[in-house]
């Protein structure tokens, strides 16, 4: 198991390595003159030199990828060149408050998604299913931010029962304001994810309902109710986990457009600010962390369905 | 006075739905068991025997029903009782072993939980429960039953999960216990113990069994009375002995008949078959369900349904003409073929193909593991090599070895008709690959099921015998006529076929290179009895008309033997016998060889003792040291050869003309033991 993920982790490494190559190579290139914008056009090239030299883009790449990195790895964000602040004091606000989100709208999406899931798979072929399917997969097809404003717009200003922004404006908001506050934006997100989630979960469980060891526990005398509940959901959940897991850099990292429809101060709102201004140090952190979120994530998926799975675990062990 | 019996069905029918229509899978089957009777159902896949068994135990399909007729458990009708009910008498009352126990069992709960989960359903506390699936795992012969507990399904060896998934069964103390197909797909060594094993508990606990199987020599062995099954009609029925010895319905006599028993060979006898094919589900009868394909069939058997009729005794038949039964003309195809000069000059037994210390190597987690060792064999022009051993001995890798599936170690090298051979297919010539083809065990999965069956062919000619289109297609349907493949079908896809007809054109693939040697793998595992008997004979046919060879692996001894002219017997990747096929199972017997053979079922009913291989067979990556049978072999006890045995790996010597073994003991000395 260990050896398992010693190598899971190396091979992450690996990952995150040829990502902030990637991400730093391109947002080289990314055309547009952040020095212009910020010293105005009339400023003179000597000027511009001297910026450019005080912020060490006169170096050649490897040095300019060679100090990022080094700076990314003692710490050191670098500087914002837009805000002139630490890139790290404006992004750790912002991954909290994505993480606020993330975590509220997963309690909301996994257990309704699997619930849904395995109704559908009881009533296999039956109305339930057909209206969960389809009404699952319709959902799904519609982008987050256009639900976003259809909630905005139904529950925000026709019904007023919840904020138009995900934001609190008081002071100090408490948990219950917090989360009240998060929950339109974690309905567009369920929508979007449900149809997908519930789809593997149906599919796990009616794997597991159709499989020999359920004919088992059912000839051993076990109720239907229980039998499914000890010898289906284990097995049938196991492929579901790990589609959760992997939609949570998704929902933690970088969800632009539902941070901007809501005015949610959150990672994905910074990011595009950062792209719009050409904010080459802060864009190149925010993207390089979102990979690093992601790939987090899928390494704990991984060794989540491990974990979960003996037969895996076995042969992780052996 | 008479006792109630513990299950009765009385004329019991069950219908399936599919598509909206209503198809008959039981047609009005009774049959009774009395309490400490074990009762065997026979037939071939289809003809209804799971479902009777599954009816039993009140579980049917989504789509399946019982339209008539009624089930009574020790009385009782349990036809219409609630699920509440039916799930207290699985409970308690009636428990089934499956043919899958791998799949049986749940791949994430260790299986003391499951076993002790019986327990606790009959209302013991979780701690005592756990204690009594540790007494059950016990009373079912498995070693270290503590440590087993803690395992999960796929930790267990086929043989092992058999008997979790018998004691799980056995943990509610049932009155009658359903067996559908408990051995198919264990080897035959584990298949023997399983059934000892069930013989035992039999003996101890007194109860009722309906025994669902294909194989007849495992019904004949562990069953006092047999029903046959044929099209959801219960055909015969009687006491074993009887029955076996004087089977009364056609069917039986043609299933009895197709089976390749011991003593026969190629040489000198063909196989009965069973001509046509088994009706499709829910086909309406107006008459007897067998007399399409019954050779004794006339006008009254197509418009009137027969009466069961009494033969003697228990022993009934439902057929007009069971006297005749017994006589009834053999149905073989008779083919002639013309000697075909196919430009070979070779006679028959000239050596065609050499392979010479083939070894290989298994990576497996950093640790090398071997997995053939040194193996040498030969194989002549229009010959039959079978390969036998229990699974894991190698046989399939040895195949893959000579086709250049997978190369061999250094050293190793295969001799094609004199042609050193390259040791991996992709540097072999067309020719070559040609030359060596092979015929899998699953048809299913080895045609391309999107492909028409004209095309499979087609294509492998083209392929290896650079034949153009219309010749490639041509040349095709010549092979899959040959093949008996009706020219109807040639345009069909694998899934609208029979598994004999996919095997057939499975077979036709094989030959479309003109191969010398075609490698059979298990190819008629997978198929009933009277379809196994037409490849067979299909494959003879071709052996004889193209002098083409054959290299067989089968786990089933009667058809080795029955098809092969060598024979090598395989052990943990070693050859440990080698010889004539009569030879071989005629003794004297390598130990191995002699506990193989003893461990299949006698469809005789011959008694004889079965020597027993103690223990598992060990891994290839830890063999034992001195000859890796010792720690099983049921002759090196008092052979007074231990010591040699224990420290020194025996060499594979010539012990009589053509019969080589690979043991300590000398052959007289085997004989003698083995009188």
């Amino acid at each position: 198991m260990l050896r398992f993920i010693v190598k899971r982790i190396g091979l992450s490494v690996l990952t995150l390595v040829i990502v902030s190559l990637i991400v730093f190579l391109m947002t080289s290139i990314m055309p547009g003159d952040i020095a212009k914008q910020i010293l105005g056009r009339d400023a003179t090239p000597e000027a511009f030199e001297i910026w450019n030299k005080e912020k060490g883009f006169d170096k050649p790449l490897v040095v300019q990828y060679g100090r990022w990195m080094g700076g990314v790895l003692t710490g050191d964000l670098g500087t914002s060149l837009q805000y002139e602040m630490p890139v790290s004091e404006i992004l750790a606000p912002a991954a909290s408050k994505s993480a606020q989100l993330a975590i509220v709208a997963l309690l909301l999406i996994a257990p309704i998604s699997i619930l849904g899931g395995i109704a559908a798979a009881m009533n296999r072929g039956k109305k339930v299913d057909r209206a969960l399917t389809v009404g699952g997969l319709s959902a799904a097809v519609i982008p987050e931010f256009v639900w976003a404003v259809v909630l905005i717009l139904v529950f925000g200003v026709a019904i007023r029962a919840f904020p138009v922004s995900a934001f609190p404006d008081e002071e100090n908001p408490n948990l219950v304001s917090s989360v009240y506050h998060l929950i339109l934006p974690s309905i567009a997100l369920l929508f979007v994810l449900f149809g997908y989630i519930s789809r593997i979960t149906r599919a796990g469980v009616i794997e597991a309902l159709d499989s020999d060891y359920m004919r088992t526990a059912v000839l051993k005398g076990l109720s239907r109710k229980t039998a499914v509940f000890k010898h289906v959901l284990r097995n049938a959940l196991l492929p579901t986990i790990a589609v959760i897991a992997t939609q949570v850099p998704y929902l933690a990292g970088g969800l632009i457009a539902i941070e901007r429809v809501f005015n949610y101060p959150g990672f994905g709102n910074i990011l595009l600010d950062a792209v719009i201004a050409r904010d080459f140090p802060l864009l190149q952190t925010a993207v390089f962390l979102t990979g690093v979120v992601i790939i987090v994530f899928q390494l704990i998926a991984d060794i989540l369905f491990a974990v979960l799975n003996p037969r895996i675990r076995q042969k992780v062990t052996e | 006075m008479t006792t109630t019996p513990t299950l009765e069905l009385r004329n019991l029918e069950v219908a399936y739905t599919v598509r909206g229509i209503d198809r008959q899978v039981l047609r009005g089957v009774s049959f009774s068991i009395a309490p400490g009777e074990a009762y065997g159902l026979v037939g071939e896949s289809g003809c209804g025997k799971s479902t009777a068994a599954f009816a039993a135990m009140r579980y049917l399909p989504r789509n399946g029903k019982i339209t008539k007729g009624s089930i009574l458990f020790e009385g009782k009708d349990i036809v219409d009782i609630n699920d509440d009910e039916v799930a207290k008498l699985r409970r308690s009352a009636i428990s089934m072993v499956y043919q899958n126990p791998a799949t049986a069992l749940n791949p994430t709960i260790r299986v003391g939980k499951q076993i002790a989960e019986v327990f606790e359903l009959n209302g013991v506390s979780s701690s005592d429960a756990m204690m009594m699936a540790e007494q059950a795992l016990t009373k079912v012969q498995i070693a270290d039953p503590a440590r087993v507990l803690r395992r999960y399904a796929h930790q267990l060896s086929g043989g092992m999960a058999q008997r979790v998934v018998i004691a799980m069964a056995l943990a509610s103390n049932p009155r009658l216990l359903v067996m559908d197909e408990p051995t198919t797909g264990l080897d035959a060594t584990v298949e023997a113990e399983v059934l000892d094993l069930v013989r035992e508990l039999r003996r101890d606990t007194g109860t009722a069994v309906l025994f669902i199987s294909h194989n007849l020599g495992v019904i004949r062995n562990m069953c006092d009375r047999v029903g046959v099954l044929y099209a959801g009609a219960l055909v015969e029925q009687g006491a074993t002995s009887e029955l076996f010895s004087s089977p009364s319905h056609p069917y039986t006599v043609g299933l009895l008949r197709c089976i390749p028993r011991g003593g026969l060979h190629k040489s000198t006898d063909r196989l009965d078959t069973i001509p046509g094919t088994p009706p499709a589900l829910g086909t309406n009868f107006d008459g007897c369900v067998f007399a399409a394909r019954c050779s004794l069939a006339d006008d009254k058997c197509r418009t009137a349904l027969p009466e069961m009729v009494t033969i003697i005794g228990s022993h009934v038949a439902r057929c007009f003409h069971s006297d005749k039964a017994g006589s009834m003309p053999r149905s073989i195809e008779q083919i002639e073929y013309a000697p075909q000069s196919t430009g070979h000059k070779a006679q028959v037994g000239d050596t065609l193909l050499n392979i010479s210390h083939l070894s290989k190597v298994f990576n497996q987690d950093g640790s090398k593991v071997r997995v053939i060792n040194d193996v040498s064999l030969t194989l002549g022009f229009g010959e039959t090599l079978g390969l036998v051993g229990e699974s894991g001995s190698g046989k399939t890798t040895i195949a893959k070895l000579v086709l250049g599936l997978t190369p061999p170690e250094e050293g190793g090298v295969v001799t094609l008709d004199g042609k050193g051979l390259a040791k991996t297919l992709s540097h072999r010539d067309v020719a070559d690959v040609g030359a060596m083809q092979i015929v899998f065990q699953n048809p299913d999965q080895a045609l391309n099921r999107r492909h028409s069956v004209t095309r499979i062919v087609s294509r492998a000619v083209e392929r290896l015998r650079k034949f153009s289109l219309t010749a490639a297609i041509a040349r095709a349907q010549e092979l899959l006529s040959g093949m008996r493949v009706d020219a109807s079908l040639h345009s069909v896809r694998p899934v609208q076929l029979s598994g004999g007809l996919k095997q057939r054109v499975a077979i036709a693939r094989a030959f479309a290179g003109a191969p010398q040697i075609v490698v059979c793998d298990e190819p008629t595992s997978a198929l009933d009895v009277s379809v196994q008997a037409a490849i067979l004979n299909l494959l003879v046919d071709l052996q004889k008309k193209d002098q083409t060879s054959f290299i067989f692996i089968s786990h089933d001894l009667g058809v080795v033997r029955y098809i092969s002219d060598k024979i090598a017997v395989l052990y943990l990747g070693r050859v440990v016998e080698f010889g004539t096929s009569q030879r071989v199972f005629s003794g004297p017997f390598h130990p191995y060889t002699e506990a193989l053979l003893s461990s299949v079922p006698n469809i005789d009913g011959s008694t004889r003792k079965r020597i027993p291989l103690t223990g598992v067979v060990p891994s290839p990556s830890n063999p034992p040291s001195g000859c890796v049978l010792n720690p099983r072999c049921p002759r090196k006890a008092g052979s007074g050869y231990e010591t040699l045995c224990e420290t020194e790996e025996p060499n594979l010597t010539e012990v009589e003309p053509g019969h080589f073994m690979r043991c300590h003991v000398p052959v007289a000395k085997l004989k003698q033991l083995q009188n």
